[in-house]
């Protein structure tokens, strides 16, 4: 059986899995970010936004996000996105993002 | 119920001291991975490991065709000129698709990521190699001791490549 709860975040109900990801991306939107990303002590900067919409879109293009793949964006290099997001990059801002969780290594 | 004390991984450091493709790029792995998840990592490159880091050898380690069982062929076959190479090639090709940089790139990676490279002093002697002959991007020579001193307290973990 597929674990799943629901959670209040900045006034709505929101589906989230086991590890608190988005289980739909559709119930995302800037005040939950907003929310998640209190919650990882991030402060959303301009910068930290255009992260998560590269996130975004890469994953409705299917896309598999890597910190390589981040990297050559466009949008950070991988030392700048380590301290965007400090602990664990991809996860920390995948979780913001409203995107599952990426199963990449690099 | 019984609550099950957590201990979380800190800190992983590695030592590499092979510089086959497959050894690098395991070690590479695992310390980009620690990375990924927070983890502090850093990587002590000792003895032939040290060719990783050697600008003029890192980007043409081999992968071991000879006294590699994993490569499913005789060893004899394996020790045909051009073997090694083409199983690297293979092997190159495979990882590019998978996203995985090549030794140079993957360095760089590292260095942005955080994780600490360190060449062993007494391999470096033993090899009479130089600082200016390894990579720019290292963090400094150490002696066996250092490194231990480096990898003190709760939630650290030494790992032998």
């Amino acid at each position: 059986m597929k674990y799943k709860m629901e959670k209040m975040i900045a006034n709505q109900n929101i589906n989230l899995n086991e590890e608190g990801y988005l289980t739909d991306l559709n119930q995302w939107n800037k005040e939950v970010a907003l929310e998640l990303a209190k919650e990882a002590n991030i402060e959303m900067t301009d910068k930290h936004w255009e992260v998560v919409d590269f996130l975004q879109q890469s994953h409705k293009n299917d896309t598999i996000l890597s910190i390589r793949r981040v990297g050559k964006s466009g949008v950070v290099d991988i030392k700048q996105f380590y301290q965007l997001f400090p602990n664990g990059p991809l996860k920390t801002s995948s979780k913001i993002a409203g995107i599952p969780k990426p199963v990449c290594c690099i | 119920m019984e609550e099950k004390e957590v201990k979380p991984v800190k800190k992983m450091c590695l030592i590499l001291s092979k510089a086959t493709l497959d050894n690098v790029y395991a070690c590479f792995i695992l310390a980009n991975g620690a990375r990924m998840e927070g983890i502090q990592s850093e990587i002590f490159f000792t003895f032939f490991g040290l060719e990783a880091i050697t600008k003029k050898k890192l980007e043409h380690l081999h992968v071991a065709t000879v006294g590699n069982p994993a490569m499913h062929m005789p060893t004899m076959l394996g020790g045909l000129p051009g073997m090694e190479a083409f199983a690297t090639k293979m092997m190159k090709d495979e990882m590019e698709k998978l996203d995985i940089p090549p030794v140079g790139e993957f360095l760089e990676m590292l260095n942005a990521a955080g994780t600490k490279l360190w060449g062993c002093k007494l391999a470096m002697d033993m090899f009479h190699l130089k600082k200016e002959d390894l990579i720019d991007d290292l963090d400094g020579v150490l002696t066996v001791g250092d490194f231990y001193a480096r990898a003190e307290g709760e939630g650290s973990h030494i790992v032998f490549i």
